[in-house]
């Protein structure tokens, strides 16, 4: 048993550490205020290799594994979630190119990712009548000639305005269920592919969140990823790894949350003494630390199994549940030590509070996770 | 970063199982029923080497590490939670304090017979008007040429019924505060030792615990433990592996009700169909089972820090907090998915939250857990 990171890993953690530090958490708040996308904060993120942290190097990426990216992740997403959830989702995008595609889907794709030439990749599976019930998506996928095309809408897909390349499943055949769903790479610019509406989001409001649609969307043979029919076994194997991803931003939430709590409750006084010193406070940050570290650890395990190529969808799904959730503890008990302060703009806490909501919400609700951990239960 | 237990470390997990499930399980309900001591089942723990564990062979130990420890006391918990308490003191609160303090003298008489399961071990800090607050205690032990003068008395100690020797905590110098307590080594049939009836009590009815006094009683002085005045860092630093054991304890008890509660709800039909089919039920057992395995890492990474021998209580105080509340919520969500069964003595559920509630009061309170971690938080 062994807890300690590797020479890579450590490494790795501590240029993410100095990123989050220099560059990514002055710039939050005035991400939050504005909603604008931060392309160089992630160009910087590309130069030191956290936009692919799993790709292999031939392909230009980082290939720290699986364990070094939930470490990095917990680096970011504690200076800024918004950031964090980009580098997230790029990150997944340039794996499963890298995993599931042909040399030549991945030539094209990973090293553009990696390098921000293209400011992002996307992940476009959600649709306005299929969150949680994924195979009731509706696009279409028609052969007409020698292309497939696509007609239909994406709903909620981060980065969709930013990215060089989409991941796009849809339907190309009848079903049922997760059959007949195709993957694909349709770049940007591709005719046809409109961006829709940009949301106003609670939280996370420096990354770009959008609607798709495909209206008559031409794309031949070499956009499909995988085999035709297999699209849901890739969209699977990628929100596997991606809730691992998500697992460890909410465990860097935490730790903001934590640090922020801690250091106004030193400086708070209130009844003669720093607020630090009454157990009601004292109680709340041992909970949070508890909670924190209970996080991290469900999340090294899920990337030290994916790591070491065992399954891991059990313990990714219980990663997520459990950070996630304990996140939304997190943040409130830090709004709570800051009192009215935590209320406002002028301390960090509120926006931790507006970033952590979607966490128990994205790639899989706490709903989800649930009957994912309990199908395996009870098989 | 492997967190998975070795081959070794899995050889001692599947021999504790095995033995939980051929003479713990069958008994434990009778146990707990009767109050009954398991003499034979702690006996052949003995012959195993688990009241020895981590104590190395040369003093009649299993020569284990800690991670082994904790897995050898999560499975024999999960088979009856007393005896898994029984051995855990015997291992945290006895032995190992001889091995870290004792002379090579004192190890041959006061360890050796102890970790080679021979004979039985106790540790006695607490008293009527001393519980977390330990520093307050009022029992004496005065120099008296070369003896030492116990007077006093020690309350809920377990394994106290049956115990041959007692790690007993007394103020050598009261002006001293803290700083004045010492260890002493006292035999069960030393003069002037009595003990009370055994308690009467909720949950680990298979436990004995039980009041001791000390009367004028007289204890050699070499069987003092350590120097003068160490007596308050022994108990704490005693305390600290003590919580490990606690909170494996806690998850094995908590992983019984769990399985049980997981093959009830295969079984048992409602509204046509088996209630493992509802999302209420599904969603409370992944509920359970990921707070399980949180736990369990929490456990193991205090373990791991234990025998590098670096500090490790605020990771044991997180491992004892949440365990222990952790084995509450699941015992209670175990009873509720056994519906009115779950309320009867015929049916293990109520056993096993009696026997949670415990763990978090004793070998210190969640609070005093808390106050631990948040000391370390806020140094």
């Amino acid at each position: 048993m062994d807890f300690d990171l590797s020479d890579t890993q450590a490494a790795v953690v501590a240029t993410a550490r100095a990123v989050a530090r220099d560059v990514v958490a002055p710039r939050a708040r005035e991400g939050d205020r504005t909603g604008r996308f931060p392309s160089d904060i992630i160009r910087e993120l590309g130069k030191v290799g956290l936009l692919a942290v799993n790709v292999p190097e031939e392909l230009g990426g980082a290939a720290a594994g699986p364990v070094a990216y939930v470490l990095a992740m917990m680096e970011i997403a504690a200076a800024d979630c918004a950031v964090a959830v980009t580098m997230a989702v790029t990150n997944m995008v340039g794996e499963v190119i890298a995993r599931f595609g042909t040399p030549e889907q991945a030539q094209r794709c990973c090293p553009r990712l990696a390098s921000a030439e293209w400011l992002a990749g996307s992940f476009a599976l959600s649709e306005p009548q299929a969150g949680s019930d994924a195979t009731a998506l509706a696009t279409r996928a028609e052969r007409r000639g020698d292309r497939w095309v696509l007609n239909g809408e994406k709903q909620w897909i981060t980065s969709g305005d930013q990215a060089g390349v989409i991941v796009v499943w849809a339907r190309s055949a009848p079903g049922p269920g997760a059959q007949g769903i195709t993957a694909f790479l349709v770049e940007a610019g591709t005719p046809g592919l409109h961006v829709g509406r940009h949301e106003q989001k609670m939280g996370i409001r420096a990354s770009s969140t959008v609607s798709l649609a495909f209206e008559d969307c031409a794309i031949p043979d070499s956009a499909v990823l995988g085999q035709v029919g297999e699209g849901f076994k890739i969209a699977m194997a990628a929100l596997d790894g991606g809730r691992t991803g998500i697992a460890s931003q909410a465990t860097g939430t935490i730790r903001a949350a934590l640090d922020a709590a801690t250091q106004y409750a030193r400086d708070r006084r209130a009844f003669g003494q720093p607020i630090a010193e009454f157990q009601a406070i004292r109680f709340m940050l041992a909970d949070m630390r508890t909670d924190h570290d209970a996080a991290r650890l469900m999340t090294l395990r899920a990337a030290a199994l994916k790591e070491a190529g065992r399954p891991f969808t059990r313990e990714a799904s219980m990663a997520k549940l459990f950070a996630s959730e304990a996140s939304q503890r997190a943040v409130s008990k830090a709004v709570q030590v800051h009192g009215g302060y935590g209320y406002v703009d002028e301390f960090s806490v509120e926006r931790l509070f507006r970033d952590a909501r979607v966490q128990t919400l994205y790639e899989g609700t706490s709903e989800i996770q649930r009957l994912v951990i309990a199908r395996e239960l009870l098989r | 970063m492997d967190i998975e237990l070795s081959e070794e470390q899995r050889q001692v997990r599947d021999l504790c199982r095995e033995f939980a499930d051929a003479e713990l399980k069958p008994h434990a309900r009778r146990w707990d029923a009767e109050h009954a001591f398991p003499r034979q089942a702690v006996q052949k723990l003995g012959e195993m080497g688990l009241l020895g564990v981590a104590v190395p062979a040369e003093w009649g130990g299993a020569g284990m590490d800690s991670v082994s420890y904790a897995v050898a006391m999560e499975e024999i918990s999960r088979g009856c939670a007393g005896t898994g308490v029984i051995m855990s003191v015997n291992n945290s609160l006895y032995c190992d304090p001889v091995l870290k303090y004792g002379t090579d003298e004192q190890k041959r008489e006061f360890l050796q017979p102890f970790a080679r399961g021979e004979k039985l071990g106790a540790f006695a800090l607490t008293e009527p008007m001393s519980g977390s607050d330990a520093a307050e205690m009022r029992t004496t032990a005065a120099l008296r040429g070369e003896d030492y003068v116990l007077s006093g008395s020690k309350n809920y100690i377990t394994n106290g019924p049956q115990a041959d020797v007692i790690l007993v905590f007394a103020m050598t110098d009261p002006a001293k505060a803290h700083k004045g307590i010492s260890a002493f080594l006292v035999p069960s049939d030393a003069k002037g030792f009595t003990r009370g009836k055994p308690d009467e009590k909720v949950g680990i009815r298979a436990s004995g615990s039980c009041t001791v006094f000390f009367e004028d009683c007289v204890v050699p002085r070499r069987f003092r433990l350590g120097q003068e005045g160490d007596g308050f860092k022994i108990a704490m630093s005693t305390l600290d592996g003590g919580r490990i054991g606690i909170a494996a304890q806690a998850l094995g008890i908590a992983r019984a009700a769990h399985e049980e509660a997981v093959a009830y709800a295969k079984d048992r039909k409602a509204f046509g169909k088996p209630i493992a089919s509802f999302q209420a039920i599904q969603f409370m057992l992944a509920d359970m089972a990921t707070e399980i395995d949180a736990a369990r890492l929490l456990v193991w990474r205090a373990a791991t820090l234990k025998d590098r021998g670096v500090r490790f209580s605020a990771e044991a105080a997180m491992a004892k907090v949440f365990a222990s509340e952790m084995s509450e919520r699941v015992t209670s969500k175990a009873i509720q998915v056994h519906g009115g069964l779950g309320y009867m003595k015929e049916c293990d559920a109520e056993r096993h939250w009696r026997d949670s509630r415990i763990t978090q009061i004793y070998e210190g309170t969640s609070e005093i857990q808390r106050i631990v971690i948040s000391s370390a938080l806020l140094k």
